[in-house]
């Protein structure tokens, strides 16, 4: 165990080019995917926790069941939807970085959806009776709403982000771990440990952990400098 | 505040899809566990790709899966290793132009203490009888792998139904993984070669038995049937397996060495 250790330790201090690239896609497909599902999973969130409508109760539910949503049933499935012989085969987005962007979608709505919808929904009660008395819309309501849980909504958005950088089983069915175009940080390690290279895999692992650490950092701070700034 | 988040995301769409963006020609080739976890492809595939300027998407899975991903049509060109499957699948009008590649064998590994005693036998079919008897377990990859269906048919050729046997261990795995868990158990499997010698994390094993002309373990190409699969890109496919069963391809099969020994065997007839 220490001896594996150290010498993925050593193995960090040369990190090659090879692994700038995986970490680099990783990366990037990680920020699509937060990206698009930021643009979705908020105003859906906000929405369920600010409009009434039958089946609300079942939707609440039905999102915070799909935070636990197994990567690998949504590999799968959008596996069948891409494949040539599925229903968007002709667009050929299989084994592609696209296709891996849209499975982690697929995921990390769900997440930040109900993350949203619990904190915008917090707030709303504060201002439930002030809002209607100034006849906002629905559409003003999750605007100001959003707008003033912004810096909660932060942590929403880390989760997905989080689960995009860690997710192993969806990107390896739809990305197919290709080497230098759909190999990313935790299919390499799946790899690695497959291949018995445990200290590589042990390496890379701490690549992973490092960068969902400086994010988080980097978020924690922006936080802080822009309640101070904006209070 | 407004206009800067529209130009992030601005900036986010046109560098991702920059990113994205693939200029070079490529095909997809579903390829086993074996080929890509034993170096070979990292090996060959940088030759093809400066000679032909077509990148090669390797996606590794076993045998039944990478033929599966064939059928379906999400693969231009499938190398993998188990005759009877090939011919099957070329049968069934999946496949065309099948062409033998390389080969190398199977080995059986387990512990160096060899408590069911393997090491004496040189008979393929005896050293499962005797693994069957012993009370070391043996790991299956029981994925419908190449090797997985090499490993059945011996059972067979043995008499020995193993899912009776409580000692049978189906890993559903990759080759690594497997050899994985017979280093953690203490137990047999049955492995190629070309895995066995690129796998590091070995512990306490070793091979036990090999040599048997039955354990010959044959590679195959073929175009996936693009009769079947229009969008194939069937001249760029054709040009990988023209390469590699040509000489030039052969010899940089050949060429491919761990420790100095030779992992894959050429065998293409040109």
């Amino acid at each position: 165990m220490l001896n594996t250790l150290l010498e993925a330790f050593s193995l960090l201090s040369r990190l090659d080019s090879q692994v700038v690239a995986i970490v680099w896609l990783s990366f990037k497909v990680a920020l699509a995917t937060v990206t698009l599902a930021t643009l979705i999973g908020l105003p859906f969130g906000a929405l369920v926790a600010v409009a009434s409508f039958p089946g609300r109760g079942a939707v609440t539910v039905f999102l915070n069941a799909m935070m636990g949503l197994p990567s690998v049933v949504v590999g799968v499935i959008v596996y069948l939807i891409l494949s040539r012989s599925g229903p968007f085969g002709d667009m050929g987005l299989l084994y592609s970085p696209t296709a891996m962007v849209m499975a982690q979608t697929v995921l990390v709505v769900p997440l930040i959806a109900a993350l949203t919808r619990q904190i915008v929904e917090d707030a709303w009660r504060t201002y439930a009776t002030e809002f209607r008395s100034m006849h906002f819309s629905l559409r003003h309501s999750v605007a100001a709403l959003l707008y003033d849980c912004r810096y909660s909504l932060v942590v929403a958005v880390l989760a997905g982000a989080g689960r995009s950088l860690s997710e192993v089983g969806a990107v390896m069915i739809v990305g197919g771990n290709i080497e230098g175009y759909t190999r990313v940080m935790t299919t390499a390690i799946a790899l690695e440990t497959a291949k018995g290279d445990l200290p590589l895999s042990l390496a890379l692992g701490m690549v992973l952990l490092t960068l969902v650490l400086l994010l988080n950092t980097g978020a924690y701070h922006l936080r802080l400098w822009a309640m101070r700034k904006y209070g | 505040m407004a206009n800067f988040f529209r130009q992030l995301i601005i900036f986010f769409c046109a560098m991702l899809l920059g990113g994205f963006a693939q200029a070079e020609e490529s095909i997809v080739v579903s390829s086993t566990t074996s080929t890509e976890q034993s170096g070979l492809f990292g090996y060959i595939l940088p030759r093809f790709e400066a000679k032909t300027g077509i990148k090669v998407k390797v996606v590794a899975l076993g045998t039944g899966q990478a033929l599966d991903t064939g059928r379906r049509g999400d693969a231009d060109v499938v190398f993998v290793h188990d005759r009877p499957a090939e011919d099957k699948f070329v049968a069934e009008g999946w496949g065309v132009d099948r062409r033998d590649v390389m080969y190398n064998d199977f080995v059986i590994v387990g512990p160096k203490a060899d408590a069911s005693k393997v090491k004496g036998t040189n008979d393929v079919v005896e050293g499962f009888r005797r693994m069957a008897a012993g009370s070391a377990p043996f790991v299956s990859r029981g994925d419908k792998s190449g090797t997985n269906s090499a490993e059945l048919r011996f059972w067979k050729d043995a008499n020995i139904d193993p899912k009776a046997w409580a000692d049978y261990k189906e890993a559903g795995a990759g080759m690594g993984p497997t050899l994985n868990m017979a280093a953690a158990m203490g137990g047999y499997t049955l492995s190629d070669r070309g895995t066995w010698l690129s796998f590091k994390n070995r512990q306490d094993l070793e091979i036990v038995l090999a040599g048997d002309k039955r354990l010959f373990n044959p590679y195959g190409v073929m175009l996936v049937n693009p009769a079947k699969h229009p969008h194939v890109k069937k001249e760029a496919g054709m040009k990988f397996i023209d390469w590699i069963t040509s000489r030039d391809g052969q010899e940089t099969i050949a060429a491919y060495k761990i420790n100095g020994e030779q992992l894959f065997f050429p065998s293409a007839k040109n």
